[in-house]
């Protein structure tokens, strides 16, 4: 993972709740060995024609849709599958945070382990994004868990610590937790296993 | 101090606990199948470490196989390539693996129950949203992503947070028609779609108690729905005769011993949850849902909500949304609505006792003539039961189109799915936009529903017909 640094972005508005990964990248997608690739099909049946073309309407094919780097969506973004490709695609697309007033939890814990943050705010400030004008940029920083508005609004969001030193180290989990071989022997040498390994 | 039954298990694999950090805790069970592990094993190759305890981890292909004559190669060149690549990497792993041509290959939430590896007080994960089933055991079972899945392979360890616990208390007697499907499409419809979003659930109640193993899968599979991590349900006589004598169960006095130590599991008299919420099983009806999410349901002789009464803004045009994508009107009954497809199968309903039922409904009667019923066996195993019961001739008899083990319809990976705009009714658990094909839409509903809905080619309440 590269370490996080602080950055400033225009907002991408998705006005709708309970954003599910099965929009967000279609299961028929997942059929790949890589991680890579995913973009071109973030949100595509939202985003294409049956034959292919753009939907002119839809935010990511419009000018503010593109080049941001935050995605604003409606109440319990992410829900549904534990597909990684989610946070692979919207980070692939360009996305390093998405802003909600709440996140299903399996794609949250996906989104950290990408580097993709996930802003909770509260639904007064979430309308307070979703009114802001076209061009107006907000500035995302994880050492001091804020969002800044425009108008200089300090938004405080949760992060837990530990998620929050990997993202800004550019830490990886698996690392840490390799480092925790003894204690894992440990706990292997008192474990009742009940799996009847000797069967076919 | 008293605690919950995901308390107990919780606190058993607890490998390192810390202030401040989560905590590690040790992974009984790693199941795995082609769709979310290619990356991890690539990232494992990358690093170049082994799979720390591959006798605790079983594959199985599931999601992209096709649901056709499996003596036949797989068409499609990269959903080919993804089953091989699972092929290849159990094997350079050494991780036992039931694949295409396995006589255990089936869904991974059908085949851990039925060969005996998900047991009560484990901890079981896979790269699959849908691992909540396993929790009708008692084991604390939920899906993860493909970097948490590199983590177990390599580690057989989880970072964790303790959840908060919610309990689903379902007391009563259910009338007949109504299943296991229901009591789950009931409680999402109450709590909501993010309802119960990163709890654990319990699900206690006499309703509960009386449902077969299959029944209690069914429930907790759709934890996951509403949101919640996990369902669990206390471990107990049924638990028991469930497993007892299935291969990877234990024997003899391990089997005794496991036992006590089961007994142990459920939950400490007084013991508190955050959270609780009752569903009468004596009142409850038959569900299905109408929108686009699965907390968008309502009994079978309810009507489609009206979005012009929600006060909320964002949530009346969620509501707009979903009746312009099904293309329904407010205020209508949604029994009599035309379907194209009826789907039986999926981790949710597609054991020997949802095919039974099914069965059961159609036997000696025919489908309606406009409408395509698939129904798809769950594993190797179901289908051979299901030949035993002589099954296969009732679904055929009726005009069904019944099909090899997998996931089929209910993820649409593997080229089973809805044309654009076609109408289903589905005994899978997500009704999400083009889950089951690009511009398809889909009613979820219980077997017994989904084969009557067969029948007459409309939506219909099983009790009208039986």
């Amino acid at each position: 993972m590269t370490p996080f640094v602080p950055f400033e972005s225009r907002v991408v508005p998705m006005p709708n709740n309970n954003i599910d990964t099965d929009q967000i990248i279609p299961a028929r997608f997942l059929k790949t060995t890589s991680k890579e690739g995913l973009d071109k099909n973030l949100f595509c049946d939202w985003r294409y024609n049956a034959d292919g073309g753009e939907k002119a309407d839809f935010i990511l094919n419009t000018p503010r849709g593109k080049g941001a780097a935050v995605l604003l969506a409606g109440d319990n973004f992410g829900c549904g599958s534990s597909r990684e490709h989610a946070p692979w695609a919207l980070t692939q697309f360009g996305f390093r945070a998405v802003i909600s007033t709440s996140f299903a939890d399996i794609f949250k814990q996906n989104a950290m382990k990408n580097s993709l943050i996930p802003i909770v705010v509260s639904p007064e400030i979430s309308a307070k994004l979703f009114a802001l004008p076209e061009d107006a940029k907000v500035h995302v920083d994880l050492a001091s868990q804020t969002l800044t508005l425009p108008d200089g609004t300090k938004v405080e969001y949760p992060v837990d610590s530990f998620s929050k030193t990997c993202m800004i180290e550019g830490i990886d989990e698996l690392g840490w937790i390799l480092k925790q071989a003894p204690a894992i022997e440990a706990y292997e040498a008192t474990r009742t296993s009940t799996l009847n390994t000797l069967a076919d | 101090m008293q605690r919950t039954l995901s308390q107990k298990v919780w606190d058993n694999h607890l490998v390192r606990e810390e202030a401040g950090s989560p905590s590690l805790i040790y992974i009984d069970l790693h199941l795995v199948h082609e769709v979310t592990s290619p990356q991890a094993f690539s990232g494992l190759r990358a690093r170049g470490i082994k799979v720390r305890r591959p006798d605790l981890t079983v594959a199985t292909t599931d999601h992209s196989i096709p649901t056709s004559d499996r003596s036949l190669p797989i068409l499609d060149p990269i959903a080919r390539n993804q089953v091989e690549q699972l092929a290849k990497n159990c094997q350079e792993f050494g991780i036992p693996h039931y694949g295409v041509h396995s006589e255990h290959q089936g869904i991974v939430h059908v085949i851990g129950p039925e060969l005996g590896f998900t047991q009560p007080g484990m901890t079981v994960v896979c790269g699959d949203s849908h691992t909540a089933t396993h929790g009708a055991f008692g084991a604390l079972a939920f899906g993860i992503g493909t970097s948490e899945v590199e983590n177990v392979l390599a580690t057989q360890c989880l970072l964790q947070r303790p959840s908060k616990t919610f309990k689903v208390n379902v007391d009563g007697v259910l009338k007949p028609g109504v299943t296991a499907k229901d009591i789950i499409l009931a409680f999402c419809a109450k709590v909501g779609v993010g309802g119960a979003t990163a709890t654990v659930l319990e699900y206690t109640g006499s309703a509960i108690r009386s449902l077969s193993m299959e029944g209690r899968m069914t429930v907790c599979n759709m934890s996951i729905e509403a949101g919640a991590r996990a369902g669990l349900i206390a471990p107990d006589d049924t638990t028991f005769e469930y497993l007892h004598g299935r291969p990877f169960a234990p024997k003899g006095a391990d089997w005794d011993a496991a036992v006590a130590r089961w007994k142990q599991l459920p939950t400490d008299e007084g013991a508190t949850f955050d959270r609780e919420v009752s569903i009468d099983g004596d009142t409850l009806e038959p569900m299905i849902t109408w929108g686009t999410n699965p907390g968008m349901g309502v009994s079978i002789n309810g009507a489609v909500p009206d979005p012009s009464g929600i006060a909320d803004a964002l949530e009346r045009e969620n509501v707009v949304k979903a009746l312009q994508y099904m293309g329904l009107e407010a205020g209508k009954p949604i029994a009599g609505r035309p379907v194209n497809v009826v789907f039986i199968g999926s981790c949710t309903n597609s054991r020997i006792s949802d095919l039974r039922a099914a069965a059961a409904v159609l036997k000696g009667r025919k489908v309606n003539p406009n409408v395509r019923v698939m129904v798809v066996p769950g594993s190797m195993e179901v289908k051979r039961q299901a030949i035993a019961e002589g099954l296969p001739e009732v679904f055929r008899e009726a005009g069904c189109d019944y099909r090899e083990p997998g996931c089929s319809m209910c993820i649409a990976m593997n080229g089973d799915q809805l044309q654009p705009g076609e109408y289903s009714v589905s005994t899978s658990n997500r009704n999400f936009e083009g889950r089951q094909g690009k511009g398809g839409r889909t009613f979820l509903a219980s077997p017994l529903t989904a084969a009557a809905t067969a029948l007459t080619g409309v939506v219909t309440d099983v009790r009208t017909i039986l």
